[in-house]
């Protein structure tokens, strides 16, 4: 179990320091740099400022130096956001990413797991077409169709909620709505296979026989194994709602964590670009993590054998 | 090639395969769709009297009529010669980036699982490594730098979009190359090529088929999504979420902008899912058991 742990926390530092690599290198072929824009600077200023940038250092130890604070938790500043550092902007953005994600992820549980669960248990009836037909719609409903006619209809139309923007208290609603039902459909899919494929098991009738309640087999016995591949999808799922959907925040103008990355990559604001690439794949690999030690908690086969 | 070689098996795993796809009505529906979809693409911004970028600039924005069978866009172009052009660019990226994504996984999955051990366990740890990336955030990065070229985005796509092919693929190595009758054709002094050929390839093809299935759809998303944030094709061209995202734009005052290539775009995925689906469970019956 340790040994395990420890293997997969190595990985998670390696995972990160490969994503700082990759997205510094990445970042330095692309043509234009964070200077240009500034048209009118005379040619010493420019030179000063590359020295107090470090622009004008080998690739290396710019790399080492982002390195360097990213672990000392020494943030740069991001000259195009007014000097702010980077640290500050993920501070007031991430909040708004999380609130709604978190929100989307307790709708996609409440409305996924009981409705994979009902399908499973009575399958081939009208309730399992029934939710898989929803769980269908779900898979072609992308975030950027299912987003505009949610803040076309209850924004626009309905006037129920402000169809753009972040100011109101429960602006939180539309996003997390449009996101909730789309990953719900993923999860009502995978609760349903994993449940049917549990109850064809030897120890549910096992279970069955020795005269345990419907509700016992499914509950106390099947469930615990038919979570394993619902866990597995929502460790990076988890991660990529609480960063925020870029798409939602284009689409609902929220000022999250999405909507700073595009910019950033778009600006060659490298300092902030790479602040949140790194915190992406932190989140990322932390609910990784997570999940591998739930499932060894759940089933300690598992912990042995992929460590 | 697969279908000859298994022909003395009766009747065939592809054959009886293709007859339960034939049973399943919804699979034979999505691919009467799509195979209409398909030739609609590639025909009718022929046939049809408008072209995807004329503009007229006196006729503006207009609801559907029988003239303009999507309405017209605030430049006055009809929206249904742009669905179907930007289809092509779609269902192009679909296809091309789904290729990139397989090769690359068909290719590492069999050299994971026909190295030895150590090298096995490196090759799979590294995809377990990519498997934690940040992939959109990569395919952005990888957009803004190298510019929006339509290769690139292919490239891009598939480059991210192959892990899951390479476990498949080194899987099912793992399993057949133990089996009794590899190790009877290499005993019998078959080469590697011959093996691969003869006995590994008909035999991943299976499970190739449908993940590569189940791939075009993830991919298609991911380039309109892509479009859809500016980072992909760029205006005047157009592919689905390019429209899409000129429709969100003015849905306010005319939604049947955002309808068109919404609901084109939405049927496309739901139709690629339900093929995709109905082929895991004709080439995979166990799968469809469970």
């Amino acid at each position: 179990m340790l040994r395990f742990l420890a293997s997969r926390l190595i990985q998670a530092v390696l995972v990160l320091l490969a994503v700082l690599c990759i997205t510094f290198v990445l970042l330095k072929r692309a043509p234009g740099s964070p200077l240009e824009s500034e048209r009118n600077i005379p040619e010493h200023i420019r030179a000063q400022k590359r020295a107090q940038l470090g622009l004008d250092q080998p690739e290396y130890v710019q790399l080492w130096r982002h390195i360097h604070a990213f672990t000392t938790f020494q943030f740069p500043v991001s000259e195009k956001n007014g000097g702010r550092t980077v640290d500050e902007i993920i501070r007031e953005a991430f909040p708004v990413s999380a609130v709604v994600g978190g929100a989307a992820l307790l709708i996609a549980l409440g409305l996924g797991v009981p409705m994979g669960a009902l399908a499973a248990l009575r399958p081939h009836t009208l309730e399992d077409r029934a939710c898989m037909l929803v769980a269908t719609a779900g898979l072609c409903a992308p975030s950027l169709v299912l987003g505009p006619l949610v803040a076309l209809g209850f924004g626009l139309k309905l006037r129920w909620f402000n169809a753009s923007g972040w100011y109101d208290a429960d602006d939180w609603v539309l996003p997390a709505l449009t996101l909730g039902f789309i990953y719900s459909a993923s999860i009502a899919r995978l609760t349903r296979a994993g449940l049917r494929e549990t109850l064809a098991q030897e120890f549910i009738r096992t279970a069955r026989a020795k005269g345990a309640s419907e509700a016992a087999v499914v509950f106390r016995h099947a469930f615990k194994l038919a979570c394993l591949p619902l866990l597995n999808y929502l460790g990076p799922a988890a991660a990529g709602l609480l960063t925020g959907s870029i798409v939602t925040e284009v689409v609902f103008q929220l000022p999250g964590l999405g909507r700073h990355f595009v910019a950033s990559a778009v600006n060659r604001d490298y300092e902030l670009a790479m602040a949140c690439a790194a915190f992406y794949a932190l989140l990322i690999v932390a609910f990784n993590l997570l999940v591998d030690f739930v499932q060894a908690l759940l089933n300690p086969r598992i912990g042995w054998h992929r460590a | 090639m697969a279908s000859g070689m298994n022909s003395q098996v009766h009747p065939g795993p592809w054959r009886a395969a293709g007859r339960r796809l034939r049973r399943s009505r919804l699979a034979m529906a999505a691919l009467v769709f799509l195979a209409l979809l398909v030739a609609a693409c590639a025909l009718g911004p022929l046939l049809s009297p408008y072209g995807p970028n004329d503009q007229d600039l006196a006729l503006k924005a207009t609801a559907p009529s029988a003239a303009h069978w999507f309405g017209t866009d605030p430049l006055g172009r009809d929206l249904a010669t742009r669905v179907l052009h930007g289809g092509r660019i779609s269902l192009l990226v679909g296809a091309v980036a789904t290729l990139v994504a397989t090769l690359i996984g068909v290719g590492y999955g069999l050299l994971a699982g026909l190295s030895s051990r150590g090298v096995d366990a490196f090759l799979m740890r590294v995809v377990d490594i990519l498997y934690a990336f940040p992939f959109v955030t990569f395919v952005i990065i990888l957009v803004v730098v190298f510019g929006r070229e339509l290769w690139l985005i292919f490239a891009a796509i598939g480059a991210v979009e192959w892990l899951t092919m390479a476990r498949v693929v080194r899987g099912q190595v793992l399993a057949l190359r133990d089996l009794e009758f590899v190790t009877a054709s290499r005993a019998s002094g078959a080469r590697l090529p011959h093996l691969l050929l003869r006995h590994l390839l008909p035999n991943v093809l299976g499970p190739v088929v449908v993940y590569a299935s189940l791939t075009v759809p993830g991919v298609m998303l991911l380039e309109a999504t892509l479009s859809f944030l500016g980072l992909g094709i760029q205006p005047p061209d157009a592919s689905w979420g390019v429209l899409i995202r000129e429709g969100a734009d003015a849905m306010e005052t005319h939604p049947w902008l955002l309808a068109g290539p919404g609901l084109f775009f939405s049927v496309t995925l739901l139709a690629l899912n339900l093929l995709g689906d109905a082929l895991r469970d004709a080439l995979d019956p166990k799968s469809a058991a469970a």
